[in-house]
């Protein structure tokens, strides 16, 4: 039926929608994807360890604060 | 270009043309802020979409073949293809900052007209390209960082000067910052006990995060949250308990050696502890925030009390001294051209950058949002009894420190206003006095109280408004204090660790702590100074923040222009070179204004004048009691003139050492730029 199948596409667009709001909330505070970054490793560097969620996560947070790699932030 | 977009683009021309000629030729009636709206979002429109997108195409030949960093080294960490709304968030997030919101708001002294109309050329022709430019820099070099393409295409000697002025912008902004902070909780206990409940949320929310529920940033978020939304309701109760509100009832120098501590403490403490959580709840609030009042304005659309051009045009206002040009492009600095997003366009956005061709849509855009904050900022400030404005923002050597005296002066200004009007004010937004609180962050949130009552709870929420607006500036601009103060550390430790290798190793703790201490320290002494300053702080401060802010974009310009003339593209460099040589004018004269000026209104060495010369024939000026109170503040007014001096020669030496390079570039016949390219990266992993 047209109708449901319409109901789904408006379903399947605001779930895309709000997956990249989370997203975008994520990254502003740091943390990229972290099926991307799980992705990347598994179809790049097979035989390499992939980090879990959590290791993942504290990386990203020492990464944002360490100012050594030119990391400036801070606003005005 | 279609029939139909002619007409579009036409009808965008015609409504922006009207609104401006609203504002600008209304005479006497006040005029609705939706008209400045108008003209902004119109302004913005067309120029991302004609002279952001000629920039791309024509000056920069963006290629949408060329592969960007985020493929090419793509690591799933740093370098990560994203979305470019994703990423345009995260660009803004990460920009998007209190320079916008204070700027405007002390500009409003000489009317709306003359600050709206630089927010709008400013950022269209200088700060969206810097952004832009830098990020496309930036993009083509692997995602390096400003200081680093300095000295790759500048040379060591540039880069290190670059270096300095950077850290000295970054000492001037975080005790700006402080000030801001301070003036806006001092004598006021409810915001104080709200501002003080953030750091045990954010310890709590650090160990959740951490050990309870590792990496729920979401969870973690709505829980802060909520404990903040419970201590801003509860802050009014403890303001109302005598023996409770004592507690956090403070003076500004008790104040300003918090802030410091707090400063030191958030810079040795682990990340996750303190920092990081602040940061996370920070952002969704100062995010959520702008996009309310965007909403709040854009429904409500109040009318602006404020004058279009006010008699302190001339120089002689109360809230900074100095013409038009060049402290009115100074006191605005951030909100038209930021020097500091040059070093966020060169850190993480251009690891993320998807395609070239997005470019336009995540630097210049990006930028044209934070005008567009820097605009509502005005239009805060502007709806506001123009009476109160000058209460808020006049020091309290200008207007006393007792109501019926302040509105008297304030009166005889111009602009009428009654005691009552002044106390009504204050009982409005809960608070005891809103005289001399300087540093734009309270009338600002006057102004979003207003806004945000009218649409959300009327005259009950007023005050709960007021105290989140200043809940959400402080919040911020203490989690910009404390990574300033790492970022200060390092760039101490950089310094020093030229002559004392040992310094350098980041993870020592002794080097942690000596060199925390060192720069907390270094920017605690200018808030320190800023805060017994019977001018207000601001009043010395502000100007000076503004110069090196703008300092710093002349050096990003300066930069733009010589890789431009690099990559053969000289031809199209004016859009870079007309940007580089106003800020370069704008900054050294303000520069040279600070310490030559003979008005001790303006010049620092005139006001050490002042006060040496009634020293030497037995004087005291207030605020100084003794002649060692005295000594200070001559040495204090020396400091500050040093630093404009030191500004400006900043801006000097690259300024010829880049007119010097694109001479060089000039005649020689091939590109000499240093980018990163497919081939080039292949060649250098052979």
């Amino acid at each position: 039926m047209p109708g449901m199948r319409i109901g789904r596409k408006v379903i399947e667009q605001a779930q895309f929608v709000c997956e990249r709001v989370a997203e975008t909330a994520r990254l502003m505070v740091g943390v990229p994807d972290y099926e991307a970054y799980v992705t990347h490793r598994k179809a790049l560097h097979p035989s390499l360890p992939v980090m879990t969620y959590e290791e993942f996560f504290r990386e990203r947070q020492d990464a944002r604060y360490s100012v050594s790699n030119g990391r400036m932030r801070g606003c005005c | 270009m279609s029939l139909r977009e002619k007409l579009t683009w036409g009808g965008v021309t015609l409504l922006g043309a009207l609104a401006f000629a609203i504002i600008a030729l209304a005479r006497g009636e006040p005029i609705n802020a939706a008209w400045l709206v108008i003209a902004a979002t119109c302004t913005y429109v067309i120029a991302y979409r004609f002279y952001a997108y000629f920039i791309t195409g024509k000056v920069f030949g963006v290629d949408s073949r060329r592969v960007t960093p985020a493929y090419r080294r793509n690591d799933g960490l740093d370098y990560v293809p994203t979305n470019r709304w994703v990423l345009f968030g995260h660009h803004f997030a990460a920009i998007a900052g209190a320079g916008p919101l204070v700027g405007p708001v002390l500009a409003a002294q000489m009317g709306y007209l003359p600050g709206t109309l630089w927010i709008l050329a400013g950022v269209v022709f200088a700060g969206a390209v810097q952004d832009m430019t830098v990020l496309f820099l930036s993009t083509r070099r692997d995602g390096r960082s400003l200081p680093d393409m300095i000295r790759s295409e500048m040379g060591p000697v540039v880069g290190a000067i670059a270096a300095i002025g950077i850290l000295l912008i970054s000492i001037i902004l975080l005790a700006v910052l402080g000030l801001v902070v301070v003036n806006a909780l001092k004598g006021s206990p409810w915001g104080t006990f709200t501002v003080f409940c953030t750091m045990p949320i954010a310890l709590f929310m650090g160990i959740y995060c951490r050990y309870i529920r590792p990496g729920r940033i979401g969870e973690m978020s709505l829980i802060g949250a909520v404990l903040l939304l419970i201590s801003l309701v509860y802050g009014r109760t403890v303001a109302e308990i005598p023996e409770v509100a004592v507690w956090f009832d403070l003076s500004g120098s008790t104040l300003a050696i918090l802030v410091i501590l707090y400063g030191f403490v958030a810079s040795v403490l682990p990340v996750w502890m303190l920092l990081a959580p602040r940061d996370y709840l920070s952002t969704f609030l100062k995010v959520g925030t702008i996009l309310l009042l965007a909403i709040g304005i854009i429904i409500v659309r109040p009318e602006l009390q404020m004058a279009q051009v006010t008699k302190f045009i001339d120089g002689t206002g109360p809230v900074w001294s100095g013409s038009v040009f060049p402290f009115l492009f100074i006191t605005i600095a951030c909100g038209a051209v930021s020097g500091w997003h040059s070093l966020i366009s060169s850190g993480t956005t251009p690891k993320m950058i998807e395609n070239e061709n997005q470019i336009a849509f995540i630097g210049y855009a990006g930028m044209l949002m934070e005008s567009a904050v820097a605009i509502m900022a005005m239009v805060a400030a502007c709806i506001i009894h123009p009476g109160v404005y000058f209460a808020m923002n006049s020091g309290a050597a200008a207007i006393g420190t007792d109501p019926v005296h302040a509105a008297e002066v304030i009166t005889s200004w111009g602009f009428t206003v009654t005691p009552d009007d002044l106390t009504q004010m204050a009982s409005y937004i809960g608070e005891k006095s809103i005289l001399s609180r300087t540093g734009g962050a309270p009338t600002l949130a006057v102004g979003m109280a207003t806004i945000l009552s009218a649409f959300l709870g009327g005259k009950v929420l007023a005050a709960i408004w007021y105290h989140f607006a200043i809940l959400f500036e402080a919040l911020f601009i203490l989690t910009t204090v404390d990574a300033g103060t790492r970022v200060c550390r390092f760039l101490i430790q950089d310094v020093v660790g030229n002559v004392v290798p040992a310094f350098r190793r980041t993870e020592s703790w002794i080097n942690n702590i000596i060199g925390s201490g060192v720069a907390a320290a270094a920017w605690g002494y200018f808030l320190y100074a800023g805060v017994v300053d019977p001018l207000g702080g601001i009043w010395t401060l502000w100007p000076l923040f503004g110069a090196a802010n703008q300092m710093l974009a002349a050096i990003a310009m300066t930069l733009c222009t010589v890789i431009l003339f690099k990559m053969k593209r000289e031809k199209l460099a004016w859009v870079t070179i007309v940007p580089t040589l106003w800020l370069t004018v704008c900054t050294v004269t303000a520069g040279w204004e600070k310490v030559f000026h003979p008005d001790w209104h303006i010049g620092f060495v005139a006001n050490a004048n002042r006060f040496a010369d009634a020293l030497a024939s037995g004087k005291m000026l207030a605020p100084a009691k003794s002649a060692e109170e005295m000594n200070r503040i001559i040495f204090n007014n020396y400091l500050d003139a040093s630093f404009a001096a030191l500004f400006a020669a900043i801006v000097v030496i690259i300024f010829v050492a880049g007119v010097y390079e694109c001479y060089k570039a000039y005649i020689c016949s091939t590109v000499t730029a240093h980018e990163i390219s497919d081939i080039g990266a292949l060649a250098a992993g052979e």
